[in-house]
């Protein structure tokens, strides 16, 4: 406990330490991909939980995060303004942006419970197939409720509350509340999988019988695994509306949950810093071939060189970047030529 | 003697295929007893009664006082029943001693919270299972594998491996399911001499499915053959061997 939060307030003053460096170094282009990245980080962290450790393939991660998004920009708006209404943007205060972002992943990890309980029966394909169409009838229903804008989803939602020091930083502190969720996902990942609960998580990931007649609940285990992924998608969600200022139900469609399924892929499902590399690649490669296809003067051409480039990724490494194994300092240290083959003459 | 597990005109039909038909088994508490019969006799069928994988088309199942049929495995896993499996159903990614710790699961009285938290109640835990795990990868001779991916094993290891994961639930009773099954005949009788330990040191029940006739002979006292799915003989090994009935299912009718 005492080392869990020392290591919260370090994670708070690194958090505060990166945002004051964007803000003062980089240009806001490219810091808004380091949000877009933690952004991405949080939902395929917490998905990793879900497809990774437990093996169970949901592709519905969007319809969490539209819910936290609706969630937690409604009840900010609400907090901020009073009402629905026209004006400048103005700050969220810091306790009711808390109190936003717990109540999206509340509503969301609720969601998670009535969604996964009974679809976390199916199993494989059929699982797939039950959490797509979540997540599209959680879009579609929200494109039809005016009182959240219908299709034309939510505005003015208000900025990210500023701290202590930070009122002249240009670009305001969504890195520093983006990355403190990317902390706290990816410590509680990590020490969720190094526990005897992610160990029963990958026994039914190995083999459910066998899980189960050693008595490891795996009906209950798959429902929290899904419940940890939806609340996390949840804060993702509020905070991207947050970010963005406004949010659309169109903004979750399938495509980001398919999205958020390349990245776990792509970085070895199991794996969480394999699931941070697939972010981070994701994020990054469309962004990165844009001037490819400006240079080239090709419409979409960013589109065809990065499918492809999965695709030579699947057939030379199925396994994605780190397979099953987490990126330490151990691995590392086997990478430099020497240092294990210590004995050879 | 306590009776530990009772099975009173156990049945099991597959649409017209009656797998199982009145199975009347009767073990007592510190008994090691085995079930035999050729291939196809139902054996394996019946495990998976026992154990919850199944449900029963009729008759009962008590262990240990209580009425089984209808639990899942889970639960029937909590009431203190534990089996290894014919086609060995081990956790490949996981080590050697973290597949041995997921049988201590279930004892873990701690919640998410604490893992999450690291509590002192995690860490009490987590050595509670690896001490646990620990001991009962020496019993069964592999601690020196303990760091190895399961699926590292040799074929021999994956099966004593298994057993220790079993034995890691701290069950009263233990279904091994042909646990002999591909071994040379060193490897056998050391995993006879394995059995009965489990038995005389560890104080579990034993239930043995087994094809090798000399195994089961030479470790079991009671004896139980099933033909077809009905029982055709129970017994000592010496009045099993001299059984007029069981000689004909085993070498053929003439």
């Amino acid at each position: 406990m005492p080392r869990t939060l020392a290591l919260l307030l370090a994670g708070v003053v690194a958090c505060y330490g990166l945002n004051w460096f964007l803000s003062e170094f980089i240009e806001v282009v490219y810091v808004d991909y380091v949000n877009l990245i933690g952004l991405a980080i949080i939902l395929a962290v917490g998905l990793n939980v879900v497809n990774g450790l437990t093996g169970q393939f949901s592709i519905g991660h969007a319809g969490f995060m539209a819910v936290g998004a609706f969630v937690g920009a409604m009840a900010s708006i609400l907090f901020t303004y009073g009402e629905i209404a026209a004006g400048p943007l103005a700050f969220a205060g810091l306790g009711s942006f808390l109190f936003c972002l717990l109540l999206s992943g509340l509503a969301a990890g609720a969601l998670g419970v009535l969604v996964g309980a009974p679809a976390l029966r199916l199993r494989g394909d059929y699982l797939a197939i039950a959490t797509l169409g979540f997540g599209e009838i959680t879009r579609i229903l929200l494109t039809a409720q005016d009182s959240l804008g219908g299709p034309t989803g939510l505005k003015r939602i208000p900025k990210m509350p500023l701290l202590p020091g930070t009122e002249t930083w240009d670009g305001g502190t969504s890195v520093f509340w983006i990355y403190l969720f990317v902390f706290l996902v990816v410590g509680l990942a990590v020490r969720l999988q190094r526990s005897t609960f992610g160990r029963a998580m990958i026994a039914i990931r190995e083999n459910e019988l066998a899980a189960e007649t050693m008595g490891v609940p795996s009906a209950r285990l798959k429902v929290v695994a899904f419940v940890f992924g939806a609340f996390f998608a949840g804060i993702a969600g509020a905070l991207y509306a947050h970010y963005q200022h406004s949010v659309r139900p169109d903004d979750f469609t399938s495509v980001r949950s398919i999205e958020v399924i390349v990245m776990l892929v792509l970085g070895g499902l199991g794996s969480v810093t394999g699931a941070i590399a697939g972010a981070v690649v994701v994020t990054l490669l469309p962004q990165l071939l844009r001037p490819l296809e400006e240079a080239m003067g090709i419409d979409g051409l960013s589109m065809v060189v990065y499918a492809l480039l999965l695709i030579v990724m699947m057939v030379f490494r199925p396994q994605g970047i780190f397979g099953q194994r987490e990126l330490s300092l151990k691995l590392l240290r086997g990478l430099i030529p020497g240092r294990r083959g210590g004995k050879t003459p | 003697m306590t009776k530990l597990l009772e099975t009173k005109l156990l049945t099991i039909r597959f649409g017209g295929l009656c797998a199982v038909d009145c199975c009347d088994l009767c073990i007592d508490q510190g008994d090691l007893y085995g079930l035999i019969g050729p291939n196809g006799a139902g054996k394996t069928t019946v495990f998976n009664m026992l154990t919850g994988v199944y449900l029963p088309s009729d008759g009962t199942v008590h262990f240990d006082g209580k009425l089984v049929n209808g639990r899942n495995p889970v639960k029937v896993a909590r009431l203190g029943m534990s089996r290894t499996f014919q086609n060995i159903r081990l956790f490949d990614e996981l080590s050697v001693l973290e597949n041995a710790m997921t049988g201590a699961h279930q004892h873990s009285r701690i919640n998410l919270l604490d893992s999450l938290l690291r509590t002192k109640r995690h860490y009490r835990e987590e050595d509670r299972q690896r001490d646990k795990a620990y001991r009962l990868l020496e019993f069964m001779g592999l601690e020196d594998r303990a760091g190895l991916p399961a699926k590292a094993l040799p074929y021999g290891h994956r099966r004593r491996l298994e057993i220790a994961r079993a034995l890691a639930t701290d069950p009263k009773l233990l279904c091994l399911d042909e646990p002999a099954a591909g071994m040379n005949t060193g490897e056998k009788a050391e995993l006879a001499a394995l059995i009965r330990r489990i038995r005389d040191e560890l104080k579990v029940t034993v239930l043995l499915i087994e094809h090798d006739m000399k195994l089961v002979m030479g470790i079991c006292e009671k004896i139980q053959v099933l033909e077809y799915g009905k029982t055709i003989a129970k017994g000592t090994p010496v009045e099993i061997q001299s059984d007029p009935r069981v000689i004909e299912a085993y070498l053929g009718g003439g």
